[in-house]
C-alpha cells in the first residue's frame, strides 16, 4: 500500500532549487496515436481494420495479416504483470534524478505485451490495469495500476509524476469574484490544495460568496486584474514563486455577432481579457513555474485555461466572444508548447453553457460551476491536457468529428 | 523443421582463416573507421596478402554512422566486388560467415574480410540505446531509459522464476568466465572475480547487478572467408565450416523470452553436421548477460528447457573444465566492444582450432560450437545464429 504524502515542509530559501528535466519524448509519428488518447484519459490502441489484431507497439501495417488499415480504438486494459524490475541506475538524467524506479512487462488480455511503468501497490505475477498517462514530456506512456484502487494510490511518486494533482500544491485562481472562480477555489481546497490564491479584479463589488471563502485562513485575496499588465506583474512579483497550478478563471462573455454593430469594442473587451489576459499571465507566472517544475513534493505542474466548445466552433450569436475563445486556445497551444519545455502542463477545458449570470438567456442543459470545478480537479488527477465537459461539449466534438461543415451551418442558425 | 525443406549444400572447400582482435580500450577517442580499418589492416598483414586480394567485404558496426559499408570503403581505399552490412549485433559473426562462405562458394569473391568494430566515445553508449530501434524509442526508452540492463532484467526475473535459476547459478559462470579471461591478454578485466564479490555487487536492475553486466568499450574483431585451396598455398592454418543456422523474431507469440531462435533450429544444426553436443570440444555463446547463457545451453540442446540451473551445478566451465566454455572470458570480463561483441566468440573459436589461442587453448578441440543473439529491438533479442567449427589441419 502505498505510504500517504506528507506534507511538504516550507522550502528552504538557502537550498539551491532543482532544475526541470525530461523523461525520452522521441516518439515515432505512429506513437503519438497514444498521445492522442492519454491526452483525453482514453485507453486505445491501434486495430487491425481487417483482421481484428491488436498492434503494440504502434505499427504502420498489420503485423498479422499487413494491412495497412489500423484503427486507433478503445481496447480493454486488463493484464498480468509477469516480469518486474527496479530500476536503480538509468541512461537518461531524468529518471537518474527519481531512482529507483519500477518497470514491468504486462501481457494484455487483448493480446499484445507491453513494458510499462509499475505502481508501486501492484503484486508480481499478478493483475493490473493499465492506463495511458502523459508523462512529463506531454508524450504517453502506459502505468500498470493495481486490478482495484489502493488507499492513498494518487500519492505514489511515479503516478504523482503523470499527474498534476492539488494536493498540498497552492493554487491560483485568477478571478475569484465570478462563480466559476469560486468554485474552482473550493474544489482545490476540497482535493487537498494547501493554498488558494484568489484573485479580485473588483475590490469595488461586494460578493458575499467570495467573502466566505477569504475567511478560510486557506485563501490569500490578491488584487488581480488580468487586463492590466501593472496588476498582473505585481502579483507575479509577490506570490508567483508559489503557484505551483494556475488556474485562469477571469473571463469575459457578452452576446453579439459581428454585423449587428458598428464598432469593436465588444470584440476588444474579450480579447482583452480572454486572450490579452492569458497572454499577461503567461509572461509573469509562466517562467517562474517554469523554474520549479522539478522542485519536490510541491513543483510547479499545471496551466489551466478555462475555455470554451465555442473556441473549435464559432456561436455566431456570440461572435465576438467565440473569436476570443479561438484566439485563446490558439495562444493556449503555443503556450503548451512553451511550457512543456519544462514539462508544466497546459490543460485546456472545453465546457458548454455554464449557469452563470452572463449566460442567463441560454437554454438548459447548462452546467453548475461546481461541476467544471470537479472536472478541472478530476482532470488534474488523472493528469489529462483536454477535458470536453459536459453533454453540450461532448456533443459538439462529437458532431465535428462527423462533420464539421453540418455543426457551421447549424451552429449558424441557432 | 527441416523434413519439408530442401537439403542444404555444406560449406565443402571453404575456409576461415585469420582470427584477429584489435585489442579493447575502456573510451577511444577514435571512430569506428579507425577501428575497423585496423582490424581490415590485420586480416591483410596476417594473411600475407595485398590489400587488392580482398574482394569482398562484410561490415558490422554501431558506431559508423553516418557511413555504412559503402562509405567505409571509400575510406578504405577498397573497391570490393561483394560487399554487405550486418546489422544484427551479437549475431554479426555467425552471420557473416555464412554470407562470406557462400560468396566464396559461388565464386563471387574470392577472399572475403568479415570485420565488426565499434568505438566508445563517453556518450556513444547512451546515443546507441536512446535511438536504438523505433519500437526501442516509442515502447522501451521512455520506460525509465534502462536500455539493455532493464530489458534483461525482465527476462532474468521471468526465468528465475519460472525455472527456479538462483544468482548463485549465474555467478558460477561469470566466475568461470572471469577464471578464463584472466588467461587472455585482451580482456579488459584483469582481476579475479569470486562469488561472494558476485553476490555483494551493486544492483544494478533487479535482479540484474554489477557482474552481470558487460562494460561497454571500444575494440574491433575480424576473420578472412576464402577458399581451402587458398588457406592451403597461403599456409594458413584453417577451420570448416560444418553447420549453420540463423534465425530471427523467433516464437513471437511467447509472452517474454525464455527462449531463442536456437529451439527453432537446432535439429538443422546437428543433423547438417552430422554431429550431437556431446561431440562439442568447447562452446562459445553470446553472453551479454550470464541469464541468456542459460538460455542456450538449452536451446542448443546441451540439457531440457528450464534445466541449466541443473547443468550449471554439474559442470565447471573453465577452460581446463569437463565443459570449456567462453574461452576467451566473453563479453562479461573481456567487454563489449559494440558489434564486435557479436564476433567475440567467434573469433575465440577460431583459434581454439588453430591452434593460436595461447594460454586459453582448450587442449584437443577439434570441434567447437559458436552462437550469436542480437537485437533488442523492443521486448526480446530477435537475431539468433549457431555455427559448428571444425579444425581444418589435423591436431
Amino acid at each position: 500500500m502505498s505510504a500517504p504524502l506528507v506534507k511538504p515542509k516550507k522550502k528552504n530559501p538557502v537550498e539551491r532549487t532543482r532544475l526541470p528535466t525530461r523523461p525520452p519524448a522521441s516518439r515515432s509519428r505512429s506513437a503519438q496515436g497514444l498521445t492522442r488518447a492519454a491526452a483525453e484519459g482514453r485507453f486505445e490502441m491501434q486495430v487491425c481494420s481487417e483482421c481484428n489484431t491488436l498492434q503494440y507497439p504502434a505499427r504502420e501495417v498489420c503485423c498479422s495479416c499487413l494491412s495497412e488499415h489500423l484503427q486507433w480504438k478503445p481496447v480493454d486494459n486488463r493484464g498480468e504483470l509477469i516480469a518486474t524490475t527496479t530500476l536503480r541506475h538509468s541512461n537518461d538524467l531524468y529518471f537518474r534524478e527519481r531512482l529507483p524506479w519500477r518497470v514491468g512487462t504486462v501481457k494484455m488480455a487483448a493480446g499484445p505485451v507491453v513494458v510499462a511503468h509499475i505502481h508501486e501497490d501492484c503484486v508480481a505475477d499478478g493483475p493490473v490495469r493499465l492506463a495511458l498517462k502523459l508523462d512529463r514530456s506531454g508524450q504517453a506512456v502506459l502505468h500498470a495500476l493495481p486490478e482495484k484502487d489502493t488507499p492513498n494510490m494518487n500519492d505514489a511518486a511515479q503516478l504523482r509524476e503523470s499527474a498534476c494533482d492539488p494536493k498540498f500544491r497552492r493554487v491560483l485562481v485568477t478571478d475569484g469574484k465570478s462563480a466559476m472562480g469560486q468554485a474552482v477555489a473550493k474544489a482545490m481546497l476540497d482535493a487537498g490544495a494547501s493554498a488558494v490564491f484568489l484573485g479580485d479584479p473588483t475590490r469595488w463589488k461586494t460578493v458575499a460568496a467570495f467573502d466566505t471563502l477569504a475567511a478560510d485562513p486557506r485563501v490569500q485575496i490578491v488584487e488581480l486584474d488580468v487586463t492590466d499588465t501593472d496588476s498582473v506583474d505585481r502579483v507575479a512579483a509577490s506570490i508567483g514563486g508559489k503557484v505551483e497550478i494556475l488556474v485562469n478563471t477571469a473571463s469575459y462573455l457578452r452576446d453579439g455577432g459581428i454585423l449587428g454593430r458598428k464598432d469593436v469594442i465588444l470584440a476588444r473587451d474579450a480579447m482583452e481579457v480572454n486572450v490579452l489576459g492569458l497572454m499577461r499571465l503567461a509572461q509573469a507566472f509562466g517562467p517562474g513555474m517554469c523554474f520549479r517544475a522539478a522542485d519536490g513534493t510541491n513543483s510547479a505542474v499545471a496551466w489551466v485555461n478555462i475555455l470554451s466548445i465555442h473556441a473549435l466552433a464559432a456561436l455566431p450569436a456570440r461572435g465576438a466572444w467565440s473569436a476570443s475563445m479561438a484566439a485563446a486556445l490558439s495562444a493556449a497551444q503555443t503556450l503548451r508548447a512553451e511550457l512543456g519545455g519544462a514539462g508544466v502542463r497546459v490543460l485546456n477545458v472545453f465546457p458548454g453553457p455554464i449557469d452563470e449570470e452572463w449566460e442567463q438567456l441560454t437554454p438548459p442543459p447548462k452546467l453548475a460551476p461546481s461541476a467544471v470545478a470537479k472536472a478541472i480537479v478530476k482532470s488534474l488527477q488523472d493528469g489529462v491536457e483536454d477535458a470536453y465537459v459536459g453533454d453540450i461539449a461532448e456533443e459538439i466534438r462529437e458532431r465535428l468529428r462527423e462533420n464539421h461543415k453540418a455543426v457551421e451551418r447549424e451552429l449558424g442558425n441557432q | 523443421m527441416s523434413g519439408s525443406q530442401r537439403p542444404r549444400l555444406g560449406y565443402d572447400g571453404v575456409a576461415v582463416v585469420t582470427p584477429v582482435t584489435i585489442p579493447y580500450v575502456r573510451y577511444s577517442t577514435h571512430s569506428a573507421h579507425w577501428w575497423l580499418g585496423r582490424a581490415l589492416g590485420a586480416l591483410i598483414r596476417g594473411a600475407g596478402i595485398a590489400k587488392s586480394d580482398v574482394d569482398g567485404v562484410c561490415v558490422s558496426s554501431f558506431t559508423l554512422g553516418p557511413d555504412t559499408a559503402v562509405g567505409l570503403m571509400q575510406h578504405l581505399g577498397m573497391s570490393p566486388r561483394w560487399l554487405d552490412h550486418i546489422p544484427m549485433g551479437g549475431a554479426s559473426g555467425v552471420v557473416a560467415v555464412r554470407r562470406a562462405a557462400r560468396a566464396v562458394q559461388a565464386g563471387d569473391a574470392e577472399v572475403v574480410a568479415c570485420i565488426a568494430g565499434d568505438t566508445n566515445q563517453v556518450d556513444s553508449f547512451r546515443n546507441t540505446v536512446s535511438q536504438f530501434s523505433r519500437f526501442a524509442q516509442d515502447a522501451v526508452y521512455p520506460y525509465g531509459a534502462g536500455g539493455p540492463n532493464a530489458s534483461f532484467a525482465l527476462l532474468t526475473d521471468y526465468y528465475m522464476k519460472h525455472y527456479g535459476a538462483t544468482r548463485e547459478d549465474f555467478g558460477k559462470l561469470c566466475v568461470a568466465q572471469r577464471d578464463n579471461a584472466l588467461k587472455n591478454p585482451h580482456a579488459l578485466m584483469k582481476k579475479p572475480l569470486t562469488l561472494a564479490q558476485y553476490i555483494d555487487a551493486k544492483p544494478i536492475t533487479d535482479p540484474i547487478h554489477l557482474f552481470d553486466c558487460v562494460m561497454p568499450c571500444a575494440g574491433a574483431e575480424g576473420y578472412l572467408v576464402m577458399t581451402e585451396d587458398r588457406a592451403r598455398s597461403l599456409e594458413l592454418p584453417f577451420v570448416r565450416i560444418r553447420s549453420t543456422i540463423e534465425r530471427h523474431n523467433a516464437f513471437p507469440e511467447d509472452p517474454i523470452q525464455f527462449r531463442g531462435g536456437w529451439a527453432m533450429d537446432k535439429d538443422a544444426l546437428y543433423a547438417h553436421a552430422d554431429a550431437a553436443p556431446e561431440d562439442i570440444d568447447f562452446l562459445e555463446t553470446y553472453d551479454d548477460y550470464p541469464v541468456i547463457n542459460m538460455m542456450q545451453f538449452e536451446d542448443l540442446g546441451f540439457c531440457a528447457k528450464g534445466e541449466a540451473a541443473a547443468f550449471v551445478r554439474k559442470h565447471s566451465f573453465t577452460i581446463d573444465g569437463d565443459f570449456p566454455f567462453n574461452t576467451s572470458g566473453g563479453q562479461l570480463s573481456v567487454g563489449q566492444a559494440g558489434a564486435a561483441g557479436g564476433y567475440l566468440g567467434f573469433v575465440q573459436a577460431l583459434r581454439q582450432l588453430t591452434d593460436s589461442a595461447g594460454r586459453t587453448q582448450v587442449s584437443g578441440a577439434k570441434l567447437g560450437l559458436v552462437s550469436g543473439f542480437g537485437m533488442i529491438n523492443y521486448d526480446r533479442g530477435l537475431c539468433s545464429g549457431a555455427a559448428l567449427l571444425e579444425r581444418g589441419h589435423a591436431l
